[in-house]
Order: C-alpha cells, then structure tokens, then sequence
C-alpha cells in the first residue's frame, strides 16, 4: 500500500530546495540517467524516521559544497514504487535498503552509502561524508 | 538519536547485527528488543561455523553493501542472544 502523497510531500520538498528532481516514474527515472556523463547523486527517499530524518538534511548541507555533482535526483521508496525498482536495477550488487544514497560517475556507482551508515548519525557527518566523496569524484 | 516508538527499546528501526550462542549471525533491523526477545525485520542469517575469518568477511561485506532478506520477520530469545550491535557501528 503506497502512502498518502500529502504525508509525504514535504519529505519531496526538503530536496527540492537542493534541485532534486523528483523522478515519481521509471520513465523519468531512466530518462534522468539516461546521459550516462558526469555525475548524479541519486537518493532513495524513505518516512523512517531514524534514518531518512537524518538523510534529508545530510544530503542538503552537503549541497552548499563548493564541488557537488552535477544533478541530484530523487525516487520515494514505497511509493515511487516502479522507479525506485528501476533505480536499483542500476546497482544489483546493492541490497535495498531506504533511504539510501549514491553517487553516479559516467553510469557507474562510485559511492554509496547504505542505510545502516546513516542510522543514529547527525546530518553533519551525513553530510561531511557526502562532501569527501564529493570531492573524491566530482569536478574536473 | 531513537524514534517516537518508546515501547519498542532503543534499537527499534536500527539495523543490528544479532550473534547467537550457536554459529549463526542475524542482521535486520531491529524492530522489538526488551528482555525477553528481540525481533528483526527483513533479515539475513550467516552460519560461520565457528570459522572468524567467513565471520569477519561477511560482516565486513554487510557493513558495506549491507545484506540480503532472508527473514520478513523473525523473533530470537534473548537466552539464544549473546550480543547485540548496531551494523554502522562496525565500521
């Protein structure tokens, strides 16, 4: 059963302030990614409070890094249900798990960071481990 | 940093990795711990056999791709528990 769209809405809008695209399709999602240049930070958007409470801003901060990738995009898991399985069909080594994060170079998954390393942690860590990878991956 | 489930323990919508006192590992996400059980949603079971090198490098492989589903829901007596970890911690 999917969740109310109005509950989540402002789960939506918290990454639309960064430029997140909301990818609610696999047709967007695939149309999204279907550059296979530069690099996308893809988030998998989820309620749990204990996790995605942390993501949301983590992912936020992060953005007001001087390197970021060059787009951000979005799927809600649980609801976007048909891109969110699309969007994991692009890392099968991955097991699902929501909210998750990772980071896209040239089609490839360089970086990822599963649920379990955001549990219980601050959006600043979230965030300062973001930016290394950042910097590891993204500009010139 | 815990949840508005306050009958649920603390550990409640954490992932944690479960050590038996037998040879098998359970990783899930904490959904009930008091002192009776504790209860994993969407969990994966390893049975290392006693080898701590297979241990160590499935937990190193859970810490950092995370795990697959075996379990939608599984309960473990805490007499069958000897520890109780959050998976991030491990890194």
């Amino acid at each position: 059963m999917k969740y109310d769209p109005m509950m989540i809405e402002p789960m939506r809008q918290e990454l639309n302030l960064v430029g997140a695209e909301q990818l609610t399709t696999a047709e967007k999602l695939e149309t999204f990614l279907s550059d296979n240049t530069g690099t996308v930070l893809m988030f998998v958007n989820s309620v749990c409070g204990c996790a995605a409470g942390s993501a949301r801003p983590g992912l936020t901060q992060s953005m007001q890094s001087e390197v970021r990738p060059d787009k951000v995009g979005s799927v809600f898991a649980g609801q976007d249900v048909e891109a969110t399985a699309a969007l994991r069909g692009r890392f099968p080594d991955y097991p699902p798990s929501s909210p998750c994060i990772a980071l896209f170079k040239n089609g490839e998954v360089v970086h990822f960071v599963p649920r379990h390393m955001i549990e219980g942690r601050e959006a600043a860590q979230v965030s300062d481990d973001l930016v290394t990878a950042y910097q590891q991956h993204c500009g010139s | 940093m815990g949840t508005f489930h306050d009958d649920k323990g603390d550990l409640h919508g954490i992932t944690v990795v479960v050590e038996t006192t037998g040879t098998e590992i359970y990783i899930g996400r904490c959904d009930i711990d008091n002192p009776g059980e504790i209860v994993l949603l969407d969990a994966d079971v390893f049975d290392h056999g006693n080898d701590e090198q297979k241990k160590a490098e499935y937990l190193q492989k859970a810490l950092k791709v995370g795990f697959w589903k075996k379990h939608t829901r599984i309960g473990l007596p805490k007499v069958t528990v000897r520890s109780v970890t959050r998976l991030g911690s491990l890194g």
